[in-house]
């Protein structure tokens, strides 16, 4: 039954990847990629009741997070050229 | 009682499998940017609430349950939000094709067509 479940998101990741390599814009790219994301988060929880050691619910939490977090970051790079941060903050002083 | 709670498992799983297989499917079959995003979004919401749940009925009542009940509201709370700003920044994107409407689907005899025509409204974009 896992073994059947964790084909079966590594066939949607084959496909998902796929998309992120043909993506004609970036945001197909930027959608394919959160998409693995989560598919990863999945086949953890799935290989950990799999192998038996439940313990990596912990590496799929942290992983939930990150991917979330990644793509607002490259979402935010995309739209400002940079990470969103204030543009009106003046230069450091030469003379410090 | 042990084949109910397996039973009903294997069943939440399998079902999650194969939601997930059509989201990847149409991920990489739909025409459009729009359409694409519609597959990912709404399946994640399923395919991922039937296997985290499908694997809670199998730990029981323990820590394990808990950490993939915090997995799957997170998730569901997630996948909506990082959907949502996608579609915004794309919408907001001048350079982005602008959604297919009705009278362009129509307008489009076949699939093979359909990739060719998305790359001329990628074209005619920028």
């Amino acid at each position: 039954m896992f073994a059947v479940t964790a084909l079966g998101i590594l066939i949607c990741m084959v496909l998902a990847i796929s998309r992120a390599l043909l993506g004609p814009t970036v945001y197909d790219r930027i959608m394919a990629v959160n998409a693995f994301g989560t598919k990863t988060v999945l086949i953890i929880a799935v290989l950990g009741f799999m192998t038996g050691r439940p313990d990596f619910m912990d590496i799929a939490l942290v992983y939930a997070l990150i991917n979330f977090i990644g793509t607002i970051a490259v979402l935010k790079f995309i739209r400002y050229g940079d990470m969103g941060w204030p543009r009106n903050v003046p230069d450091e002083p030469d003379d410090l | 009682m042990t084949w109910l709670v397996d039973g009903l498992s294997g069943l939440a799983l399998l079902c999650g499998a194969f939601f997930v297989i059509v989201g990847g499917a149409g991920l990489l079959r739909m025409p459009d940017f729009y359409t694409r995003m519609h597959a990912a979004g709404v399946t994640d919401t399923l395919g991922a609430g039937l296997i985290l749940l499908g694997l809670m009925l199998q730990a029981g009542w323990t820590l394990i349950t808990a950490k993939l009940l915090l997995i799957l509201i997170f998730l569901w709370l997630t996948s909506p939000t990082a959907s949502h700003a996608l579609v915004r920044a794309a919408l907001s994107d001048p350079q982005n094709p602008p959604p297919l409407l009705q009278e362009d689907i129509q307008s489009v005899p076949s699939p093979s067509s359909t990739h060719l025509s998305e790359g001329e409204r990628i074209e005619q974009a920028k």
